[in-house]
């Protein structure tokens, strides 16, 4: 069987693609949020945490860095309703998203706040910051710098990772994909364009997020 | 709820149910190890493709670069449906198991490039330098200095990347492939309740997962004391 | 015929230049010592020998021969006349020094294994290592190591030694014991170019002296010529710094 390669069918598709590449960032932005606020939340209990938090927090990273985020998401759109809990496939992928990332950035922050020399927080202490400035002169400052790469990088696999809502019929750029698809059965001039709409988005993304870091942070990512 | 799940557990864990998830759970991980395998071969002809400075070679060079950024950019499942539709669409009879491999192959071409690229310029610019003073070739300089050295750095990341892929064969569930995810669906639609089902889904990767992760520091603490041999 | 010559060389590091227009001439067996402050492209040159870096202007001249950096074939046989030991000594850290002075001759020069075995257990001993040949270079000193890169470096069978700050990373109680195995070769008549420091030593073996600032030959003579009596204004600057440590 042959097929030749007709782009022309699926150019007119292109601002719909676009708009679910939108989409997507916008979804892993949501889920990224929520989840650095999880891993905040998680980190410090590891660091600073009493002897029953700390458990808890380490069986939920272990969980959810060990069991794919597809299945994650299963359970929460299929399961759930069992127990009488009505997800929305978007509100599905979107926790599954937000608990799998909070579990991720636990540990990359925990490695952040843990890269903070105690030298840096005494010499601060010694020319007599106060507790909460020496946080906010010191501290801050230095895990940001040190956070800011794994975190970018987390973001950018995390939009990646939003490919896998199309199998729950959300609308983003896989999932439009698949609709295009199933419009113009041209597969594989759709899913070329998809790929290199991912691409696109994906170094757009890291060029803004290296140029930011290093203006506010002083932090050194590579692009390429 | 829990009265519901309590007594499906007897029959979802019959026989050839426990067959079934049992082949399927090796097919999850023959699709990571032998994607990741293959991956790592071809992407170590990359690395050393990306260390070459013959002019000859600058295409290749090129289109190693190319391949490595582009295929680590683009997710696994739409990496999955453009090898799903170029072998259908062009006639190619394949098995749907050998094209999520494919598929798993490609990505890990392009990641272990990168990986084991990092690990051979790791090695300090002083041994390239007298390597090459003396007249060894390039394939010369990595075969008898550069990667010798080279390894114990390759190898934890390396070893990661094909844990970490064992999660993503998940995705290949969308194509047919009889792997965990796929089986899991299956006794779903045969009447389980999803609750178990996909309980007992996330188990089974977890038990395969967390004792390779575990394995995973053993092996880099113990390489890293080896380091200095 | 000289031995080795460089006509005008000049070299960049990308826009970073270098060396700007150095001539030398060397004999059958001189020595010649090459000093300076550092940046100043004495281990440049040294480097451009060896192939490490190609020249963007000037010449290089092997017993007449011109040598072209731009062709793969010409710079490999240059590599075959010319042996480096590098400051950092730059030993395979996964092989034993006898497998560190063995490796190139067996792999490269294809030599059987059974003649270079010997010969590089003859080049340990002359060095004052023949008792460590299966040591790894983590389990030897920063001197044992640079005597081990000598070593190296004459398994070769080089014509021309060039010798780049060999004592520059050595604790002071280890140099002599380098310096020791250098006066063996140039007692031999080994050719040889020396980048140091060491001026009691250069003072000592070399029969020239080239003083480099700036990527060019300020001024080159005998040693008491140069560091009793120069003629510039900088070379006295440098050797009355050097010299009141």
């Amino acid at each position: 069987m042959s097929y030749t390669l007709q782009f022309g069918q699926v150019w007119p598709y292109l601002p719909t693609l676009a708009a679910g590449a939108l989409l997507s960032l916008q979804i892993a932005f949501l889920a990224f949020c929520g989840g650095l606020l999880i891993g905040t939340a998680g980190a410090a209990a590891l660091s600073f945490g009493g002897t029953w938090i700390r458990p808890v927090v380490r069986v939920y990273v272990v969980f959810f860095t060990n069991t794919p985020q597809l299945v994650q998401i299963y359970f929460l759109y299929f399961a759930l309703p069992d127990a009488g809990i009505l997800l929305s496939s978007f509100n599905a992928v979107l926790l599954g998203m937000t608990l799998n990332a909070g579990a991720y950035l636990t540990e990359i922050q925990r490695a952040g706040f843990e890269s903070v020399h105690l030298a840096e927080v005494e010499a601060a202490e010694v020319l007599g910051f106060s507790r909460w400035q020496q946080i906010l002169y010191v501290i801050l400052p230095h895990v940001a710098r040190v956070l800011f790469p794994p975190l970018s990088n987390q973001y950018i696999l995390m939009t990646l990772g939003t490919s896998m809502a199309a199998i729950f019929g959300v609308e983003e750029l896989t999932g439009r994909a698949f609709n295009v698809n199933a419009q113009t059965f041209r597969s594989i001039e759709v899913f070329s364009l998809t790929a290199a709409l991912y691409v696109i988005v994906t170094f757009a993304a890291t060029a803004l997020l290296a140029v930011t870091g290093r203006l506010a942070f002083r932090a050194k990512m590579r692009i390429v | 709820m829990w009265q519901r799940l309590a007594s499906e557990l007897p029959d979802f864990f019959g026989y050839y149910n426990v067959i079934f998830l049992a082949k399927a759970a090796l097919a999850t991980i023959a699709l990571s190890f032998i994607g990741s395998l293959t991956g790592a071969v071809i992407g170590f002809g990359a690395a050393v493709v990306r260390l070459t400075q013959a002019r000859a070679l600058a295409t290749l060079r090129w289109a190693t670069v190319l391949f490595t950024e582009l295929f680590r950019r683009i997710p696994f499942l739409v990496t999955l449906m453009l090898v799903f539709f170029v072998f259908q669409l062009s006639g190619f009879d394949l098995p749907l198991f050998v094209i999520a491999l494919i598929a798993v192959f490609l990505i890990a071409t392009a990641y272990l490039a990168e990986i084991i690229r990092a690990g051979l310029e790791s090695v300090h610019r002083n041994q390239w330098d007298a390597a090459a003073a003396m007249n060894f070739s390039l394939p010369e300089t990595i075969r008898y200095i550069v990667l010798p050295q080279a390894w114990r750095v390759i190898l934890p990341p390396a070893f990661g990347f094909f844990i970490l892929f064992i999660k993503d064969t998940a995705l290949a569930s969308q194509i047919g492939v009889i792997e965990l995810t796929y089986a899991g669906k299956v006794l779903n639609n045969k009447g389980f309740s999803a609750a178990l089902v996909f309980g007992a889904l996330l188990v089974i990767y977890f038990l395969i997962s967390y004792p390779l992760a575990l394995l995973g520091v053993r092996l880099e603490a113990w390489l890293a004391a080896s380091r200095t041999r | 015929m000289q031995h080795l010559e460089l006509a005008d060389v000049s070299a960049a590091y990308g826009a970073h230049r270098v060396l700007n227009g150095v001539s030398l001439a060397l004999d059958h067996g001189e020595i010649m010592g090459l000093i300076g402050p550092s940046g100043s492209g004495k281990s440049t040159i040294l480097r451009v020998l060896v192939g490490l870096l190609k020249p963007t202007a000037g010449q290089v001249r092997i017993d007449g021969e011109p040598i072209d950096y731009g062709s793969a074939a010409d710079v490999a046989k240059a590599r075959e006349r010319c042996a480096i030991v590098f400051q950092q000594y730059n030993l395979f850290h996964n092989m034993t020094a006898l497998e560190n002075v063995t490796i190139a001759p067996i792999k490269i020069k294809k030599r059987p294994r059974a003649d270079a075995t010997a010969e590089g257990s003859r080049l340990l001993a002359k060095v004052g290592l023949g008792d460590k040949l299966s040591w790894y270079p983590d389990e030897l000193s920063g001197g044992q190591q640079q005597r081990v890169a000598i070593a190296r470096a004459l398994a070769l069978k080089p014509e021309i030694l060039l010798l780049d700050e060999v004592t520059a990373a050595l604790d002071p109680e280890l140099v002599s014991e380098v310096l020791d195995s250098i006066r063996v070769l140039a007692r031999e008549g080994m050719t040889m170019l020396v980048v140091s420091h060491e001026m009691g030593f250069i003072r000592e073996v070399a029969s020239r002296v080239a003083f480099i600032a700036d990527g060019r030959i300020v001024e080159m003579g005998m040693p008491t010529h140069i560091f009793d009596a120069p003629r510039e204004q900088r070379t006295a600057e440098f050797v009355s710094k050097i010299l009141r440590h």
